[in-house]
């Protein structure tokens, strides 16, 4: 099975729905220097994180270098009850991408 | 958009990362223009990165954004940060990092159907302040923590 790429979940409060997801990617920052070479370790960093429910987006993350290996991140939706569909889907720098879909539990 | 414009991109920028991101699924056309703010993001100068994301480097300080962020942190590679707000109709929440090398670290823009709250977790090289900014109705606000790093997070 391929490496996954993110884990989501999204649970159903009163009139809402808290989506929490880990996005695993390095976030290299491309300031760092490999110790045994010597050289800069390229950028390699997720830059947009799109958030759906029921397939309109409504929250879009724009991430930095500043954050975190394996992004965490915490939003929630109004209107999201149980079994509604949530996609999380994430784009880096070199055009890397990945996307999981949940329902709302 | 009219169409000329449309097919001139997609034609130009094909076997782009666009053009995969838009076969993916990732990018809806009408999403492809709402690029990445490379500018913001790529700055060195905190106001600098404020004025081009935001418009303004100036905001009105406001305890009706709860920003939580520890005191100390002892690994500055993981500082978790948690934006929330009472504020109504918010369009975007953003954090920085003054000290940085790149000071801008996140930045959500929020639907109608968002609730404006924002969690996760950012690098600090040293002891610095955060500054989450959240745009409403156009006006900026903001709530200031200082984190002390005991371990600074950027490696290298």
């Amino acid at each position: 099975m391929a490496k996954k790429k993110l884990k989501v979940r999204a649970s159903g409060k009163k009139g809402y729905a808290v989506i929490k997801a880990i996005l695993f990617h390095p976030m290299e920052t491309g300031l760092r220097k490999s110790k045994e070479t010597g050289q800069v370790i390229p950028a390699h960093y997720i830059q947009e994180v799109f958030v759906k429910h029921n397939d309109a987006e409504v929250i879009k993350v724009n991430m930095g270098i500043a954050v975190s290996k394996n992004p965490y991140l915490s939003v929630e939706v109004d209107g999201a009850e149980k079994g509604d569909a949530i996609t999380i889907g994430w784009l880096d720098n070199l055009g890397e991408s990945a996307s999981a879909d949940v329902k709302v539990s | 958009m009219n169409n000329q414009r449309r097919s001139f991109l997609r034609n130009s920028m094909a076997g782009s990362l666009v053009a995969v991101s838009v076969a993916a699924g990732l990018l809806t056309p009408s999403r492809v223009l709402a690029a990445w703010p490379q500018a913001a993001f790529d700055s060195t100068d905190p106001t600098e990165a404020m004025k081009g994301l935001l418009g303004s480097e100036g905001f009105e300080e406001t305890s009706k954004i709860k920003l939580r962020t520890p005191d100390i942190a002892e690994n500055g590679s993981v500082v978790p940060v948690t934006v929330k707000t009472k504020i109504t109709g918010v369009e975007t929440i953003s954090v920085f990092a003054m000290e940085n090398a790149r000071p801008l670290a996140i930045s959500a823009d929020m639907s109608a159907k968002a609730r404006p709250v924002l969690a996760t977790r950012i690098k600090l090289g040293k002891t610095s302040k955060v500054i989450a900014v959240v745009r409403a109705n156009g006006k900026l606000y903001g709530a200031t923590k200082t984190v002390k790093v005991t371990l600074g997070g950027c490696g290298g």
